[in-house]
């Protein structure tokens, strides 16, 4: 008679784990919404809530948020792209409207110096390391420099 | 008994004097014949402490008697509030936040004192000396411009009560956890102060504020989870984070204490990183201090602001000025005389943990950019603008995932030079599935936009490998092989308490990625008016209005609407009970959400005031606003940090920080 094999512990260990991601997935959620009423509650987040203390349209349960909420909805009905809209909000109220401030010339340090450090800091190991790790043999730490301090005393 | 509260202001002055006093005499022990003077700093620094103990005692205590000859506790408090919100009224206003925040900070000025016995009398008389001169400072500017013990000739018979949005268990404590974690920080600071004065940086100075920045980091950790929670359930906007800028100002000293955190582990144990451990150092209390000037400023407007007062911001502000300042100014004196360290392999645990902390300081300056740019524009050039969620997303985030990335990796390198190619090879597996279960959670979820596809996939990526890469270091620690897991079983006790910390907050924090992915992107919300009877419909669930329900609260009256919610098959998921309360004390009305516990998503629903709908279906019928939102896997958004904070704590049990082995290595 055939003996089946047993499963391994390892394969049924990844089984179950996969099985526990796949619980946790929450499947009910993924009932098709529409997708321009997905795009405008993207977009909804990106709009301040112009008569409220820093909150997004789409967080808001004003009067005026829910107009603007309307007025974005019958953008995209209309068929306009993201720009648009956002192009007319601008000209409408202003870049305090807009929670993604717009690349200008005055927002330039906002947008890039984050990047910039990484890209600096990156460039500044990279190009130091080399001496660093040649000078590594010949260093003593503070401790090591204090020793040698105690015995060259103890020489004289 | 009013003579209790002139014994409060008379501890205050107290503490004031003697924390000046603590800082003049450690200045002239520096001079010779004056030497032996700075030991008194010890004694000076437990009767601050003591002081302002008192005092805050006192001011609890009139909170606790409603004893509204105070004009702290007239203002912010009433007879019927329950004891728990008349006890946090105490630091629920400016002033007796900022008496709260000197206690704080003179307890542990204190603490440096009785914990402190290993450290070099020189260091610890310094570091004492620049405590005493922060305690000056701010209690100083409580005493004088905030005094929460202030009188009032004619005690009202009734206060005006609290805000009833501060009137929650989580913003009870979500204050004193968060000033532990800022003014833990001070401690760090003069630290970082006296060694540049000492002119000594080495490996023991790093394991000495280890401690205090774990202490520090992990109060924050807590303070800003609590107050997210607040923000979710309390406020009815159904989010957690709005990158509003007070949140920002207590996220800043959070990202330089966790950069400060790893930084300090490379100084221990590679004595590299000198100057930049003591620059965080500074930086971290400098934006602890910025905090709390920017509530208090009257610069930004925001629901966790307290009541604006120019004056007050001003004097905050010299003061901030005035000791980071001095702060920085040292280190630019007294940084290129420190020995240069850093010196490492590029490929090495240390390595990374230098990136990690180049990530962290562009992340952190994103968050500083994000805030300030606003003010800065409106004040120089007359411009409006806004800075939200879209920004940090687009900045913020990719700098972040770049340095959890790094995580697993880090974990599993080894000190001064490690193999790269077998880390990586060690972790192929711990990759795959984390891959794979990105991909079916990518599969699964339709984004409206490629991008949100995309972002949706990489966060859960991300989440997942921040929790399987910490599994596999563990692995690695108990050398777990599959046939002999029992023996790997047994070297479980064996792990450092410190490795428990490290793993603790590095899995916490793969829970709060995936919380925060999975919530922000598959959220559901409705908003709708309705009538008793009538049902709101979102994703499988059904929620139903069915009756009306009064109920008097201890110091307010509510209105509640009685709703089911039932699931797809019509089963019954839950019953939530939202309510309007109103608070006679203060004549203000607070919308209480409910709501509905799933093992990981919450089903959230708040009512808004009552309308009568002049036309449509609902004609002539009273009608509610009601907002009804599904939130998946927002839990694992609060249970991560916890996480997170626990491993702070393990850390801090480690006995190796608790035991002076880097004083013996000295003497021997």
């Amino acid at each position: 008679m055939k003996r089946e094999q047993a499963p391994t512990l390892y394969s049924s260990a990844c089984r179950g784990v996969l099985w526990l991601l796949l619980l946790f997935i929450p499947l009910h959620a993924f009932a098709a919404t529409e997708k321009d009423e997905a795009r405008a509650r993207l977009l909804f987040t990106e709009v301040r809530c112009v008569q409220c203390q820093s909150e997004s349209i789409a967080d808001s349960d004003a009067q005026i948020a829910g107009d603007m909420r309307r007025e974005i909805r019958a953008d995209i009905a209309a068929g306009r792209t993201d720009a648009e809209i956002r192009k007319e909000l601008f000209d409408h109220y202003g870049d305090y409207v807009l929670f993604r401030p717009r690349l200008t010339l005055s927002n330039l340090i906002l947008w890039t110096l984050p990047l910039l450090i990484v890209g600096v800091g990156g460039v500044f190991m990279f190009t130091r390391r080399k001496n660093l790790v040649e000078s590594t043999q010949y260093a003593l730490s503070d401790d090591e420099e204090n020793k040698l301090r105690i015995i060259m005393k103890k020489r004289d | 008994m009013t003579h209790f509260n002139e014994i409060g202001s008379y501890c205050l002055v107290l503490a004031f004097s003697l924390s000046l006093g603590q800082a003049l005499v450690v200045a002239a022990g520096q001079t010779k014949p004056l030497r032996g003077l700075a030991r008194y700093a010890e004694g000076l620094s437990l009767a601050a402490a003591l002081a302002i103990v008192i005092s805050f005692g006192v001011l609890i205590y009139a909170f606790i008697r409603s004893d509204f000859s105070v004009v702290n506790v007239f203002e912010h408090s009433h007879t019927d509030k329950p004891l728990l919100y008349k006890i946090s009224g105490a630091w629920g206003s400016h002033e007796g936040s900022m008496l709260l925040w000197c206690t704080i900070l003179l307890v542990f000025g204190a603490m440096i004192t009785l914990r402190g016995g290993g450290l070099p009398a020189g260091l610890k008389h310094k570091a004492l000396g620049v405590q005493g001169l922060l305690g000056a400072a701010f209690v100083g500017f409580t005493l004088f411009s905030s005094n929460p013990l202030w009188r009032l000739a004619d005690a009202p018979l009734q206060g005006q009560s609290l805000n009833p949005a501060l009137q929650d268990p989580a913003l009870a404590f979500h204050p004193p956890m968060l000033y532990l974690g800022y003014v833990g920080l001070s401690v760090v600071f003069s630290f970082a102060v006296a060694a540049l004065i000492e002119g000594r940086l080495d490996r023991a100075w790093a394991r000495w504020i280890r401690p205090w920045v774990l202490l520090a980091w992990s109060f924050l950790t807590i303070g800003i989870t609590l107050g997210a929670f607040w923000a979710y359930y309390e406020l009815g906007w159904g989010g957690w984070w709005a990158w509003d800028p007070v949140e920002n100002a207590s996220f800043m000293p959070w990202l330089a204490a966790t950069a400060l955190l790893h930084s300090a582990i490379v100084m221990e144990k590679r004595d590299a990183l000198k100057a930049w451990t003591v620059f965080l150092a500074i930086l971290a209390f400098t934006f602890s201090m910025m905090g709390a000037f920017l509530v208090r400023s009257g610069l930004l407007t925001s629901v966790h602001a307290f009541a604006v007062d120019p004056q007050r911001g001003i004097l905050l502000a010299t003061i901030l000025l005035m000791t980071s300042g001095a702060g920085f100014t040292l280190f630019a004196v007294r940084a290129p005389t420190l020995s240069p360290g850093g010196l490492f392999a590029p490929v090495s645990r240390e390595a990374t943990l230098v990136l990690n902390n180049l990530l962290l300081s562009a992340a952190l300056c994103s968050v500083f950019l994000g805030t300030l740019y606003p003010i800065l524009m409106q004040a120089l050039f007359n411009k409006t603008m806004s800075v939200g969620a879209p920004y940090y997303l687009a900045v913020f985030g990719p700098i972040m995932i770049a340095a959890l990335a790094i995580v697993p990796i880090s974990g599993l390198m080894a000190w001064k030079r490690a193999d790269l190619k077998g880390v990586l090879q060690r972790l192929m597996a711990s990759f795959a599935v984390a891959a794979l279960a990105a991909a079916i959670g990518a599969i699964l979820y339709r984004g409206p936009t490629l991008l949100s596809q995309a972002e949706y996939m990489v966060g859960l990526l991300t989440g997942f490998w921040l929790i399987l890469g910490s599994l596999r270091t563990l692995m690695q620690h108990l050398d777990f092989r599959l046939n002999r897991v029992g023996k790997a079983l047994r070297r479980l006790p064996a792990v450092p308490l410190a490795t428990w910390g490290m793993l603790f907050a590095h899995i916490g924090l793969g829970v709060f990625v995936l919380g925060a992915v999975v919530e922000s992107h598959q959220k559901l919300s409705v908003m709708q008016s309705v009538a008793i009877g009538d049902t709101l419909k979102l994703g499988q669930y059904n929620l139903t209005f069915k009756s009306l329900y009064k109920q008097a609260g201890p110091n307010y009256d509510a209105q509640g609407g009685a709703f089911e919610i039932t699931d797809a098959k019509g089963k019954l998921v839950c019953e939530p009970r939202p309510q309007r309360r109103f608070y006679p004390a203060s004549n203000q009305v607070q919308s209480k959400v409910a709501l509905c516990f799933t093992p990981l998503d919450d089903l959230y629903i708040v009512m808004a005031e009552p309308q009568m709908a002049a036309d449509g279906p609902n004609a002539g019928k009273a009608s509610w606003q009601v907002r009804f939102f599904y939130n998946p896997w927002v839990r694992l958004i609060f249970l991560g940090p916890l996480l997170m904070a626990l491993g702070g704590v393990f850390s801090l049990c480690d006995r190796r920080l608790r035991l002076g082995i880097v004083k013996k290595a000295v003497k021997a």
